[in-house]
């Protein structure tokens, strides 16, 4: 450029020949003094630290002799790094594609809503966070705990509205009990009970807030001639541990609506419901019976997904870049069609297409430039992803969110193997560049245009 | 008007890359980075695990500590000293050097200094201006100061004065090839069990001191309707900590030192053993708050919060870490001392381990006034004037325990210095980091995946093997 000019200078100015020599040497002096920073500054924070990071993966972990390709070897036998290869290529596939399909939608649609401007001002803003905030608030959102995270409350809630908890989740038979475990989390009577009997169910551990709004302090069963009586209460006195063992302590409560079965061979002959004061009894129908506690009374309180355990941590992580990007998307889809030529649409509809005629067949064609770009420039995006992953994903499975970037600085920084490290880094370089090509390419066309 | 703005934006929007700027969205960033910022901020506020004073240290230290320790004069003279605490600890050490300089004349300046210390001393030292005292945190950085001749060896005086105070091991430890560079001016007691005193009460339970004795508290917190453990799971460190207690305790320190080495593998007997013993607690249904997947997705300062807040029923009523612990305890409306309360971890073997951290004063500039801080340091004097502020113990045996401000500190250090020679240092600090100190790697991720399964004792022992074999490089 600044050779041009002084060209053009020159020609403009044949009549001061020696001055015209001057003139193009200062110049040139100039241009070159006013590149100088910009190419040092280039040099020394980028063509510098490519080159020696290219260099460096030759090199052994102390960095003193030659390693050839072990290095590069190491990308493709190291399991970690395998995993972070795997979720680098689920991430390119799946992050930008939705991030731009989601965007594509919004976008068509906010143009046929009123407040569409304030919509999209909505959706736009994830973009103003940084990556950290927008980690931590996730990190947040996919908590475990339905009280706190709201990925679980809502899933909790969906579930809860469909299958009923039970009362009793973490109730189970003390010491010398005599009940026992019945497997699937039911428990049942050692021995069997015969007409006139009376039965203790005996059982600890239910939390004193968990119990029924109903409960009543327990009461020891009334022995009946031609039935079988029991009681289920909840035998622990606070601060006074068990009280007397398997026996009704005053300030013990009756497990109110516990449900029993009684159980011959196998069949369930006869089924009651603990009172209030957790009392129940049989008709002589159950003699000779076991008596037992089904784990229908027991069943633990639905906890949720678990979002950031091993399985799901990797589409969640990438749920939360969806929730930053897709503004971006939206955007410069939005820009697209409002340059489009309205006419089409106008053909189109005139000429009998519908709706979702026009937006497959011209709408879409369209904007393919557009969204070519949004796509591509995502993916450069995405390939190097590091903050979210390692943010959100929680220590215990960090390594099954692993992403190149990630293991690249674990690599690096924590393990101390530079060597490793930096052909990692020459590996993102090489999968950027046909992706940075395509869209320089792009941007050229579009500049002679 | 509207329109071309949009068509103007088009344009340049594909040039622009990932941000396109319109003022409108500028703004509105600025006012959501404030906000975020302010969340972010709290959400970090937690995890400050290193130390720091505990809430009860507000006594100010005043000047009836006794004087065992003769100084010699240094007016005039200048000092710096080195070391990575912040906040109330900072400000606690401060008045231990303002004492000194009260004694000496000389003029003495803290410098805070980054984790890793051992990286910003080798800046300093490259700048060609090395503070003349530094805290170092573990023995593997001693090692390392000293082999790069940047520590400087202790005078007779600091060391008859850390003979006079300090048990032999605490003495050893500071030693590097027979030399004694060290004087460990601080220590921390990873052995400890903190519990929720109203969930003892409701239970009956008592504090245990055997592993039986253990299991059998946390059957009656069970039994009680609350979880006896929380276990921080998120963050593999807690997991090794627990391991290294167990071990400790049951296989003895001659077993404990050779697996730190890794003299012997981690496929031996006595790890199968430990890790069996670690499962009656971890793979124990109910045992740990949240099971095994929530314990996995809590970090260590949700795991202590969690155990003391709830009233009559928190999430859990035990966890187990280091004295470090109240600092997390302060984010809480709980009062250590009365709410939450404090035992230390028990024998599983023939006697309860000590498994320890600490800072030690290492002289990097050599001088008369160097030479004196650290015999200063080693002295009861100066670890009673930080004693009584709180949040501190120090492994020297001749700081009374009234120095202590509170009860728990004093039982604390009462174990501490109970342990005798028998204490050690936390094995995952003195493993490379690749294998003790990475996360989702090495001993953490093993840990983690053990604590998810806990029956696959012999696939973990094959994985800790074949991670630590890798990092030790044997």
């Amino acid at each position: 450029m600044a050779a041009d000019t002084a060209a053009g200078a020159a020609k403009t100015a044949p009549a001061a020949p020696r001055s015209r020599k001057s003139v193009t040497g200062t110049r040139r002096t100039v241009a070159a003094l006013f590149l100088l920073p910009a190419l040092v500054l280039l040099g020394a924070l980028v063509v510098y630290p490519i080159g020696y990071s290219v260099i460096r993966s030759f090199y052994d972990q102390s960095g003193d002799s030659f390693a050839g390709f072990d290095n590069y070897r190491a990308l493709f036998t190291d399991d970690g790094i395998r995993t972070a290869l795997k979720n680098n290529i689920i991430w390119v596939v799946f992050a930008p594609t939705v991030a731009t399909a989601l965007g594509l939608i919004f976008a068509v649609l906010t143009e046929r809503v009123r407040w569409g401007t304030a919509f999209k001002l909505v959706v736009f803003m994830p973009m103003a966070i940084s990556m950290l905030a927008a980690g931590i608030i996730f990190r947040l959102v996919y908590d475990q705990d339905p009280d706190k995270g709201v990925a679980n409350a809502v899933w909790v809630g969906v579930h809860d509205t469909f299958a009923q908890s039970s009362a009793f989740p973490k109730a189970h038979p003390g010491r010398e009990s005599p009940l026992e475990p019945a497997g699937g989390g039911a428990f049942v009577t050692k021995g069997t009970v015969s007409a006139g009997d009376t039965v203790t169910l005996p059982l600890v551990g239910v939390a004193p807030d968990a119990m029924p709004q109903d409960a009543e302090p327990a009461a020891a069963p009334e022995p009946q001639d031609d039935r079988i009586t029991g009681s289920t209460w909840q035998d622990f006195t606070r601060g006074k541990g068990v009280g007397a063992l398997n026996q009704v302590d005053s300030a013990e409560l009756g497990y109110a609506g516990m449900r029993i079965e009684a159980v011959k061979d196998g069949e369930v002959v006869e089924t009651a419901t603990a009172a209030a004061d957790g009392t129940f009894s049989f008709s002589s129908k159950a003699d000779g019976a076991q008596l037992r506690l089904p784990a229908s009374n027991f069943k633990e309180p639905y906890n949720g997904l678990d979002w950031l355990g091993p399985s799901l941590v990797t589409p969640a992580v990438i749920g939360s870049y969806i929730w930053m990007w897709a503004g971006f998307a939206m955007v410069l889809i939005a820009a697209g069609l409002a340059g489009m030529p309205r006419e089409l649409l106008e053909a189109a509809r005139v000429d009998g297409a519908n709706e979702w005629q026009v937006f497959r067949r011209v709408t879409v064609p369209l904007l393919a430039p557009v969204l070519a770009v949004v796509t591509v420039t995502l993916m450069i995006n995405v390939l190097k992803v590091f903050d979210l992953v390692f943010i959100i994903a929680p220590g215990s499975s960090q390594d099954d969110a692993n992403v190149l970037a990630l293991e690249l600085y674990r690599k690096g920084f924590s393990e101390d193997q530079p060597g490793v490290a930096s052909a990692i880094a020459v590996f993102l370089l090489l999968l950027v560049i046909p992706v940075m090509w395509f869209n320089v390419r792009r941007l050229r066309r579009e500049v002679r245009r | 008007m509207r329109r071309t703005s949009r068509i103007i934006r088009i344009r340049r929007s594909p040039e622009h890359g990932p941000t396109p700027p319109t003022r409108r969205s500028v703004r509105a960033a600025a006012a959501l980075a404030a906000g975020v910022l302010a969340v972010s901020l709290t959400a970090c506020g937690g995890d400050d695990g290193g130390g720091g004073g505990g809430g009860d240290d507000k006594g100010k230290a005043s000047g009836d500590t006794g004087t065992t320790v003769t100084l010699p004069k240094l007016d005039g003279q200048t000092l710096e000293v080195a070391a990575v605490w912040t906040g109330a600890e900072q400000k606690n050490f401060k008045q231990v050097l303002a004492e000194f300089e009260k004694r000496t004349g000389a003029k003495v300046t803290f410098v805070p200094a980054q984790d890793p210390i051992i990286n910003f001393l080798g800046s300093k030292i490259a700048g060609g201006a090395p503070p003349d005292v530094a805290m170092l945190p573990q023995p593997g950085a001693i090692k390392q100061a000293v082999e790069k001749n940047w520590a400087k060896p202790l005078g007779p005086e600091a060391t008859k004065e850390l003979a006079k105070n300090y048990s032999q091991g605490w003495q050893d430890i500071g030693k590097v090839d027979g030399k004694q560079y060290g004087v460990y001016y601080k220590a921390a007691n990873k052995s400890l069990i903190w519990y929720n005193a109203q969930v003892f009460e409701n239970a009956g339970a008592s504090e245990p001191t055997t592993w039986d004795e253990l299991l059998n508290t946390a059957q009656m917190v069970y039994d009680s309707g609350v979880t006896p453990f929380s276990v921080g799971g998120a963050d593999g460190w807690t997991l090794t900590d627990w391991f290294e207690n167990i071990y400790l305790s049951q296989a003895g320190p001659e077993k404990y030192d050779q697996l730190a080495k890794h003299e012997i593998k981690w496929t031996d007997p006595s790890v199968k053993e430990a890790l069996t013993t670690l499962a009656q607690v971890w793979g124990k249904k109910d045992y740990v708050a949240g099971g095994p997947n929530g314990a996995l997705q809590t970090e260590f300062p949700a795991s202590v919060t969690q155990t003391f807040t709830g009233g009559d029923q928190p999430k859990a009523g035990m966890v187990y870490e280091g004295d470090f612990v109240q600092v997390n305890i302060g984010e809480t409306k709980a009062k250590v001392g009365t709410d939450a309360k404090v035992f230390p971890f028990p024998a599983v073997g023939g006697t309860p381990p000590v498994v320890s951290g600490g800072d030690a004063a290492v002289i990097l500039e050599d001088s008369e006034a160097a030479q004196a801080l650290v015999t200063f340091l080693a002295s009861p004097d100066a670890a009673s004037i930080q004693a009584k502020l709180g949040g501190y113990l120090s492994p020297n045996k001749n700081v009374p325990q009234s120095a202590y401000p509170n009860e728990v500190q004093q039982k604390m250090a009462k174990a501490l210095i109970d342990a005798g020679d028998d204490f050690r240092f936390d094995m995952s600090d003195q493993a490379p980091q690749a294998f003790g100190g990475t996360p989702g790697k090495g001993e953490w991720k093993a840990l983690q995946d053990f604590l998810k399964n806990p029956a696959d004792i012999a696939g973990t022992q094959a994985k800790l093997e074949a991670d630590a074999a890798a990092a030790y490089g044997n």
